[in-house]
This record gives structure tokens, sequence and C-alpha cells, in this order.
């Protein structure tokens, strides 16, 4: 049974439709890549899958792990084992990163029926994966994102992402505003938590991210759809060819008669 | 002043609307025969109050002198708060369980059934039981017009630290009481003020010897029982030279669809190097989704620092009452002497909050610290209102003032109204205040780690309070993060 199946999924906000037909399958152990012009709908597709409030599906069906993903409560989703790197993550003042942590993590664990982990033992396993995230513990202790810059805001997504131990992770544009170093260390981190019972879903507007996380297949999103799939060596062929082949693509997809000047289609 | 606009999670509003009184789990009633007193405010109801507490003539006096002065005074109509007129004839005074009558000489002669109405809300007054605690807490118990009981007075006494009922510090040490009742608020101070000097019932006493430090926390917890009945306590308490104690308030009150009325007052009085530190938690009844019934909270408290370097802080978490009018006060009198505030104030429903804080510097080098956190959901009034007051005699002032509001749903309001006088140019005051929201984005990504939106919200409000929460004795501090949760409860989808 695949981890995630999403078949023709057709769903936006309000009264835009974004994904149009939307078609992928994730095994586990498999990392995808998604990459596409700015609003073809890539982050719509991380949001509709975390279930974002405001976002509608209108038709098609997304199986995670053999339930039906699309009616459950955002944190239904968590608990079942689905998580989202934020592309902008959100700063909580006052509540420390480590409370934020902990609060998620036994959340998680509650929900699943398992046993709420004790203190000692949360804080031992955080300051280990902090340390492989290149963390120090006074950033465990300051208010959760508040003050944290671009990379770390990012880095700490992925410590997250250590800590639940996620059955799926979709990193949302997990490489933006990074420097090359910073990205390393983000890589670095998300290439430790690749493995066999894990699925990956990386969502980049740029090529460079897979320079250093190497996906195993590459799919090309063009206003709500993917429009081609391949190995690795296709986000090498966009990095030289840019997207514009393929927008003419996605427009003759789509028939033009709805198209809007951003290339999103009215629903 | 700012007002909620639109934005947050649908199903947050929603679940605001749809959330009532019924959450409120101290909102039983105890069956028990009551001594009460007839209806209606005059001289002759107070003489009966003043002759069940077996009182001297002076403290008579002293009741009968307040009430003429009361007759004179208005209600005060300055606060952002809106109520249905009192009728104070139709009011009962006092009220007190019969099994009282006799005065019973210890916890172990006490109406079990008041026993069991402490246990059923968390506070133990059996000594042993708090014995297994991690640090042990003695506990007055005031039941309506009267107290129950007061636990670990003999060992407090060994200290030399007197902690009882007013009442019954009226008879034993009635030259401590005589020296410093009203020395702090006057009979005349304010109209609830007057209307508490003429009738109050019951409350507590603390007296710390000098050079004490005060071995252990002393409380208060107050239970408003009988229906139709105001609670009008009095507490005070003296930390004497070089002493500290740490005391900390609780209060509930049954459910019922009428008002009631609660105007107590809070002497402190801080003598030279002495510190006081005192806490609320504030749970009375705030009545149901639609404003029925809930507690009228009018309250005077206020702390002299009377002597140099004397210390008083209050820290208030304030979610119940239908009606919250408190500003709990600094008088800094003596030099260097420092005064602090931290309150987080919550209103849901249609709750309203007027509340906040007064620092009169008059020494020299004195300073004060105000931190206000208010929280409101549905319907709710929230206002701080504050005033920093700077003597012409009072060289080298300092305040800092933060007033932060947070804003859950788009029907509710917050308002701030902060007055600042300084009369001495060498005056350092710094006034702060931000107004926020819990964002969608934030309750989204909260959800997308696990956290159900009441976790959701509880985590980021006590992410808000935290600068306050963290002033609160580490024994309450747990309980007043988790009250803080539930008061929101029901707050979101």
């Amino acid at each position: 049974m695949a981890l995630l199946e999403i078949n023709d999924l057709h769903a936006g906000v309000e009264d835009k439709q974004i994904l149009n037909g939307f078609n992928l399958t994730i095994n586990a152990g498999e990392v995808h890549a998604i990459m596409g012009p700015n609003g073809s709908g890539k982050s719509t597709l991380s949001y509709v899958l975390a279930g974002r409030d405001g976002y509608e599906t209108q038709n098609g069906a997304v199986q995670f792990d053999g339930q039906a993903l699309l009616d459950m409560t955002p944190e239904d989703r968590a608990i079942a084992g689905l998580f989202l790197a934020f592309q902008y993550p959100l700063e909580i003042p006052g509540v420390t990163n480590m409370t934020f942590l902990r609060t998620s993590l036994n959340a998680v664990r509650r929900g699943r029926g398992e046993a709420e982990m004790d203190a000692a033992g949360f804080l031992r396993m955080v300051r280990e994966k902090a340390r492989a995230m290149g963390m120090d513990d006074d950033m465990l202790k300051r208010p959760l994102n508040v003050g944290f810059s671009g990379g770390e805001k990012k880095r700490n997504e992925v410590l997250q992402m250590a800590v639940l131990e996620p059955r799926l992770a979709i990193l949302d544009e997990t490489d933006s505003g990074l420097d090359i170093d910073a990205l390393q260390t983000v890589a670095d981190g998300v290439n430790a938590l690749r493995g066999e019972d894990r699925g990956m879903l990386v969502i980049t507007h740029y090529q460079r991210l897979l320079d250093f996380i190497k996906p195993d297949f590459v799919h090309v999103m063009v206003q709500g759809r993917i429009v081609r799939s391949g190995g690795p060596e296709l986000a090498l062929e966009l990095e030289g060819s840019g997207y514009g082949a393929y927008l003419d693509a996605g427009a003759d997809l789509q028939g033009d008669a709805h198209a809007t000047s951003e290339g999103v289609p009215h629903a | 002043m700012s007002e909620a606009k639109a934005g947050i999670d649908r199903d947050t509003v929603e679940q605001v609307a749809n959330f009532g009184g019924e959450n409120y789990k101290y909102g039983f009633t105890t069956e028990i025969d009551a001594d009460k007193a007839p209806n209606g405010l005059n001289t002759d109801i107070i003489r009966f109050i003043s002759a069940k507490k077996e009182e001297p003539q002076w403290l008579l006096d002293w009741r009968l002198d307040a009430f003429e002065r009361w007759k004179t005074m208005q209600e005060p109509d300055w606060a952002h708060v809106d109520y249905p007129k009192i009728d104070y004839q139709d009011l009962c005074y006092y009220a007190a369980p019969k099994s009282m009558e006799d005065g019973p000489k210890s916890l172990d002669e006490v109406d079990p059934e008041l026993l069991r109405t402490y246990e059923k809300l968390g506070i133990p007054l059996q000594e042993q039981e708090v014995l297994a605690g991690v640090r042990k807490v003695a506990v007055d118990a005031v039941f309506d017009s009267v107290s129950v009981g007061t636990t670990f007075r003999d060992e407090l006494a060994k200290v030399g630290v007197i902690f009882c009922s007013f009442s019954e510090a009226v008879k034993e040490h009635p030259e401590l009481v005589r020296k410093y009742l009203g020395s702090v608020v006057p009979q005349s101070d304010n109209y609830f003020a007057a209307l508490n000097s003429a009738v109050f019932s019951d409350g507590s006493f603390v007296y710390i010897p000098p050079g004490v430090r005060c071995p252990m926390e002393l409380s208060t917890y107050f239970r408003i029982n009988e229906a139709n009945t105001g609670q009008f306590e009095r507490t005070l308490v003296i930390a004497d030279r070089d002493s500290y104690v740490s005391y900390l308030e609780g209060c509930t009150a049954p459910m019922r669809d009428e008002n009631q009325l609660h105007a107590a007052v809070v002497e402190l009085v801080a003598l030279e190097d002495a510190e006081i530190k005192y806490s609320t938690v504030q749970n009375w009844y705030p009545g149901d989704a639609d404003g029925i019934g809930g507690i009228y909270n009018f309250v005077t408290k206020r702390g002299d620092c009377r002597e140099a370097r004397a210390r008083i802080s209050w820290t208030q978490v304030e979610t119940g009452s239908a009606v919250t009018w408190k500003y709990p006060s600094c008088i800094l009198r003596g030099d260097d002497t420092v005064g602090e505030f931290y309150s987080i104030a919550i209103s849901n429903n249609l709750q309203q909050v007027d509340s906040g804080t007064k620092m009169l510097h008059l020494g020299r080098n004195t300073s004060s610290k105000i931190i206000s956190k208010g929280i409101s959901a549905g319907r709710s009034s929230n206002a701080y209102r504050g005033q920093v007051n700077v003597h012409p005699k009072a060289a080298n002032a300092r305040n800092f003032t933060q007033c932060d509001s947070l804003l859950i749903g788009d029907k509710c309001a917050a308002h701030t109204v902060p007055y600042i006088e300084a009369r001495n140019i060498s005056a350092v005051l710094e006034h702060e205040a931000t107004t926020s929201k819990i964002s969608d984005d934030q309750m989204f990504y909260c959800r997308q780690r696990g956290l159900d939106p009441e976790e959701a919200v509880a985590l980021i409000v006590n992410g808000f309070c935290r600068d306050v929460l963290q002033n609160l004795p580490m024994e309450f501090a747990v309980e007043a993060q988790k009250l803080v949760g539930i008061s929101l409860e029901g707050s979101v989808g």
C-alpha cells in the first residue's frame, strides 16, 4: 500500500480553484521533489494536505496510510504522522522552544495512545537531536522562533521533524532564505531522517536544494497539476531551460478560457 | 483603545460563542442550614453583625461611622463596566452556617459537610493531607461571612506569626487591629470600601513579627455559598521590620442566576525592610454565556510600604466574576521602597473587567513595576486602568509599565487607560503597550504539530502571560496555568 495517494485532486481557497486534477503517489522510503514556477499551487498542495482552514476540496481523494486524509482534522493528520515544515514558521512569544516541542510530542503520543515521555528522557533526546542540528541549549530555551534568524527557523523546523519522527514529511520551500552553509546544515538534518519507513515531499522553486537532498523522483507542477515526472536529471534540465515550456503546455492542458493573469484559473 | 477585528479561526469564534458557564467546575451549592441576617442595610444590621462577632464598642463605632459616610457617597461610574443598579436594601449582609454558631474549637469539630465542600474545591483543611505535599501551605477558609478554620496556627505561632480569622484577631489582638485597621484604606476611601467598613464580616489577619521569614505560604480561600448574599471580607496583613510573607487568596462561588456582590478590602502594611508578596487567583462564578448571574467583584486592595526599603508585590490572576472593579495599589511612602503589580485578567462571554493598579511614589528613590496582561474572548470587555503618580518630593522615582492585550475573536474589546502624573523632574517613567490577536496561522501551526485547538490556545495564552505566571508561588503557578486554559475552554474549536 502506498504511503500517500492523491487522486484527481481539485481544491482551492474561497472561490479560486488552484489544484486541477493533481495526482501523486508516494511510497514509504521515497523522496519526491515538486518543482514549479510561482503560483503553480505548490504551497496550496501542502496546505490542503495538512488541512489548513479555508482550503476547500471540490473533487478527488487523498489516502494517507490507508486513511481518508481529507476527512481528518489538522491535529489528527499530525498524529497519523504527517508533518509539514513551514515556509514561514510561526512565532509564539513566551512559549519556549523546549515547551513547544514537549507539548507537541506529548500531544502526538497521546493521540496515538502512547504514554507521554518523561521529562528527563525527553530532555536527553531533544538535546541530542538539537546538537546534531548544530543548535545549542540556548536556542531550546528561547521563545519559539522569536528573534530566530531565517536559518535558525528552518533548522528548528527540521528539529521538530526529528523529534516527531513523522511517516511523511512535507518540506515547503525549506531552502528559501538560506545561505549555502545553512542549506547544508538543514539538508544534513533532512538526509539523516531519510529511511525506508518514511516518505518525503520536497517542494522547491529552485534546483539548488536538490543538490543537497537527492530526490528519487522529480515532478514539474504547473497550474495546479503535474505536467511532467522523471528522475533527478529532470531537475538539472529545468535548471537549464526554466519553466517557460511548461507554462505554455500547462495553459494548453488547462484550456485558456478561464486563466487569470497569475495563471490561476477560476473554479 | 482597540477593538478586535476579523481574522480569527472561524471555529474559535463559534466555540467562544457556544461557551457557557457550564464549564465552571466550582459551581455546586452546599446544602447547609444558614443563620442569615434579614435583608437590608441599616444601623440595626450593623449592630447585629457586630454583636454576632462580639466586637468591642470602638469597632462598632468605627462601622457606624463608615455607614454614615457611605450614605453621603455616590457609586462610582467612571469604570468601563455596565451593570444594572444594585439595590443595597435588597441584599443579605450576613450569612453563616448554623453549625458555626457554637464556635467549634478545632477543625475536627467543624461540620463535615463544610469540610467536604473544601475537599471538593481541592482545598486541604486537614494538616496531614497538606504534609504530603512538597511545601506546607497554611489555609484560612472563609465560608460566606465566617471563617471555618485556619490550619497550621500552632506551628506558625512558634515563630511568632499570627494567622487567624479577622474576627479572632479582633478578640485576641485588638491592639494590632486597632492600630492598623483603616490605616491604608480609610473608611471613606471609596464607595465600596465604605460599604465594606460598615458591614465587613470575616477575612484573614496576618502579623509577621520583626526579623521573621514566614516559614510557609499563607492562604485564604473565600467561598460564597448562600443565595442573594454579599461577601464583605476584610483582610489585614502586617509585615513588621525585616520580615517576609507570601500570601495567596483564592475565590469561588456556586452558579446562580442572580448576581451577587463581593466588596472586599485588603490592607497590607510593610514596615522597614519588610516584604509582602500577595497573590490572588480569582475564580468567582462568571455568569453564563448570556451574562446571567455571576459575581460583582468590587474590591479595594492597597499596600503601604510605610518605611524605608519595604517591598510589596501584587500578583493577580483574574478569571472569574461577571464584573470586576479592582485596582491593587502601592503607596511607596518610605525611601527606597518598591511596588510591583503583575496581572493576568481573562474575560470571556459577557464578562467585564476594569482592573489595574495605582503606584503612588511619595518617598525618595522609589521604584515600581507594572506588568499587565489582558485576554479578551467572546463578547467581553477588558480594560486596564492604571495610575502612576510621582509626588514633588519623590526624587528619583522609577516606573516601568508594560500592558499587553490579547484578543480572541472579533466581538470582544480591550481598552488601556493609563494615567501618568509626574511632579518631580527626576522621575523616569516608561510605558509600553501592545495589542495582538491569536492568528489563524499560529493556530494552524500548533495544530499541525498535533495540538488540539484548546491546547493550542492554552499554550499561546500561557506564553502571553508568562512574565506574570513566573511571579506566582510555585505551588500555584501550575494551578494558575491550568485555570488559564479552563477559563478559555471552549473558546476555540
